[in-house]
């Protein structure tokens, strides 16, 4: 069937996955909420330094738990080769990363929402009238986090050591993410907020080159 | 299910070579199925026969030589070539219900997959009752079973099987040869290996041996079937 | 044999020419003394180690749709090299650093780019030691690094624009900031000087690479009879 189609019905199975047990968003959830619970515990930070540092912390926290999570994204397919019968049922295989890229960006995105929250009242930052663009900025930092972590968890399955392997392979890559995503955060933070549309520009840029990357060089991951 | 406009597929392998590292798993094969045949794969743990299956659905590059299929079209209807496919594993979502698996193959297959006609493969598959069970809650040989119905959803021209009866009681070796017997008499090529499973060895219309990697015996070179199927497990 | 003793020489006599150039030929520096002559190397194996990282960039995609062993052997190598010229300009800039500014380490935009390339060849090179199928090994590598090479411009526009919303005193000298024009031919000599040795280095790992290969068909055809 159509690329369009069979990354619905891919996606569909994700999400169904997922939302059965649930594992990788309470991981996620509960691995952000001890980063940011402890460094508020530890450091005490003042409204100033809140932001300055908040944002960075944010992210850094996202980026962990997206290592985290991604690291199931294509495990769950080696268990009864289920990986297989995608690449033989599925007409484009690039369906087959961008249901999983757009399944990994959700769950990303829906453990930040939850997450927001938390950090707006632990560090005493004002979120709610910056909130749309805040969104976006989840949005297409998430997306690049995904884009990346997607390709990259398909190249770390094939390896030993591959819980270890693969925040090493990820974080380095995600430099800019990190960078443009805090300092857009950051922005929205200040006490003239302002959105950086440098920033979110630059990070739609990343997430064309790194999707475009994906869709060019996928499928050499899934060969045997 | 329809299988009266069943098109026809044979399978080529020219120069074959397959290394993993060190290991040549499979070595100079050249090998014809025509369309139609039924062939049984034979040989030691270790011969290349999982390697050739897998070469042969396109999971595995060869690291020389080409794959390609012969394709033959019958009552003159022109149907896209399905490739069935029964590996070591399940090939199937331990944390999706069995009919949640059949729906989102058949939704990748473009054959709508409605509930009624998902019900009724699991019927036939001896599954009907355990439909909105996890497969995960499920025993090797009802494993098994699904594993062969993903493949019926949509009627192959060409089925590549790996050891099918593995896991499956006498009941389901029954169902499995049916089915097997029905689809070849709609023209469905077979190729499947075989480690000693008595009642699939009587539906061979041919016979390969491999022995570390290599065609060793081929029936249809002269050699008589019961032959080649005898040295199996020597 | 020979022509890699003569190799060796020139690579050799270009270097001592180099070291001479930065040493002797270009004037000392107003402020900072004898230890300014640092720069003559870290700035050049900054360049060095991008030009292996392209190499290795080049030698990826060539693997990605030849398959053929070579592009390997080259990408490996090329990565291993940059990493090493990498590892150099991390290592003088402290050097350089600590007398001159009275700090080991501060995150100048050049910096900060060459710390994150280390970490992404690094990465790389990792990669493969966990990857034990050679045929696997290539290509998840090869797909790695086109990643990796494609993030190059991307973190370094990043750092820039970082940098210029927050800026920080420049530490290392902007680019050829009030160089008198015998420094820049020093800094020339040096450079060329180094992507020679880079060419010298990659060749001999691509040999190693090459011989080992080249070990393990004859033990494959010595199974096969």
């Amino acid at each position: 069937m159509s690329l369009l189609s069979d990354t619905l019905v891919l996606l569909g199975k994700e999400l169904r996955t997922e939302f059965r047990s649930r594992e990788l968003l309470s991981s996620a959830v509960v691995f952000v909420l001890m980063v940011l619970v402890l460094f508020s515990f530890v450091f005490d930070p003042t409204e100033a330094e809140s932001r300055r540092f908040g944002p960075g912390l944010l992210w850094l926290a996202f980026l962990f738990a997206a290592s985290l999570m991604l690291q199931q994204c294509f495990l769950r397919e080696q268990a009864n080769d289920t990986l297989s019968a995608l690449r033989l049922a599925a007409g484009d295989p690039f369906a087959i990363f961008l249901a999983k890229l757009c399944a990994n960006t959700l769950f990303l995105l829906l453990t930040e929402l939850l997450l927001v929250p938390v950090f707006a009242v632990l560090y005493g930052v004002a979120l709610l009238g910056v909130f749309p663009s805040l969104l976006l900025v989840l949005f297409l930092g998430s997306l690049g986090v995904s884009a990346a972590g997607t390709a990259l968890s398909a190249i770390s399955a094939q390896a030993r050591m591959r819980e270890l392997l693969l925040p090493l392979l990820l974080l380095p890559i995600l430099t800019p993410v990190l960078i443009a995503s805090t300092e857009a955060t950051g922005g929205l933070l200040a006490s003239e907020p302002a959105t950086h549309w440098q920033w979110l520009g630059f990070l739609g840029a990343f997430d064309a080159v790194f999707l475009t990357a994906l869709w060019l060089f996928g499928e050499y991951l899934l060969e045997e | 299910m329809s299988l009266s406009a069943l098109s026809s597929a044979g399978i080529r392998f020219e120069d074959i070579e397959k290394r993993f590292g060190e290991v040549c798993a499979l070595r100079g094969i050249n090998l014809e199925v025509r369309p139609g045949e039924t062939v049984v794969l034979v040989g030691r743990n270790g011969s290349g026969k999982t390697t050739l299956l897998r070469v042969a659905a396109g999971l595995a590059r060869p690291t020389a030589g080409r794959v390609s299929t012969i394709a033959e079209a019958s009552g003159g209807a022109q149907l896209p070539l399905r490739l069935g496919f029964v590996g070591h594993r399940s090939m199937v979502y331990d944390e999706l219900t069995a009919e949640e698996n059949l729906t989102l193959f058949a939704r990748l297959l473009g054959t709508g997959g409605r509930r009624g006609e998902i019900r009724a493969l699991l019927e036939e598959a001896g599954l009907g009752d355990r439909g909105t069970s996890l497969v995960r809650t499920f025993s090797r040989g009802m494993r098994q079973r699904l594993a062969i119905a993903r493949n019926l959803l949509v009627p192959p021209a060409l089925f590549l099987l790996d050891e099918p009866g593995t896991g499956l009681d006498t009941q389901g070796v029954a169902w499995l040869a049916a089915t097997l017997r029905r689809l070849s008499a709609a023209g469905c090529t077979m190729l499947m290996s075989l480690h000693g499973q008595g009642t699939l060895n009587g539906l061979a219309t041919r016979a390969v041996r491999l022995e570390a990697g290599r065609v060793a015996a081929d029936s249809a070179n002269g050699v008589s079937l019961a032959s080649v199927l005898a040295f199996a497990d020597t | 044999m020979k022509k890699d003793a003569l190799a060796g020489v020139v690579v050799f006599l270009l270097l001592a020419a180099a070291g001479g150039a930065a040493f002797f030929y270009a004037p000392t520096e107003r402020t900072m003394g004898l230890v300014q002559r640092i720069f003559y190397l870290h700035a050049p194996s900054g360049m060095t180690a991008l030009v292996a990282f392209l190499i290795c960039f080049v030698a990826d995609l060539g693997y990605v749709f030849s398959r053929k062993e070579r592009w390997d052997w080259l990408a490996v190598s090329s990565a291993e090299v940059g990493l090493v010229f990498c590892s150099v300009v991390l290592v003088t800039g402290p050097i350089w650093a600590h007398p001159v500014w009275g700090v080991w380490w501060a995150w100048d935009p050049r910096l900060t780019l060459t710390a994150v390339l280390w970490l992404l060849y690094v990465s790389y090179l990792l990669l493969r030691t966990l990857v034990e199928e050679p045929g696997r090994r290539a290509l998840a590598s090869a797909v790695y690094g086109i990643f990796a090479f494609l993030d190059v411009p991307l973190v370094y526009m990043s750092i820039r624009w970082w940098r210029t919303q927050h800026p920080q005193p420049v530490v290392f000298g902007g680019r050829g900031s009030g160089l008198e024009p015998r420094m820049r031919l020093a800094l020339f000599v040096f450079w060329a000087a180094l992507l020679v040795l880079m060419t010298f280095l990659i060749w001999l790992r691509y040999r190693l690479e090459a011989l080992r290969a080249s070990a393990s068909a004859v033990r494959r055809e010595a199974e096969w009879q």
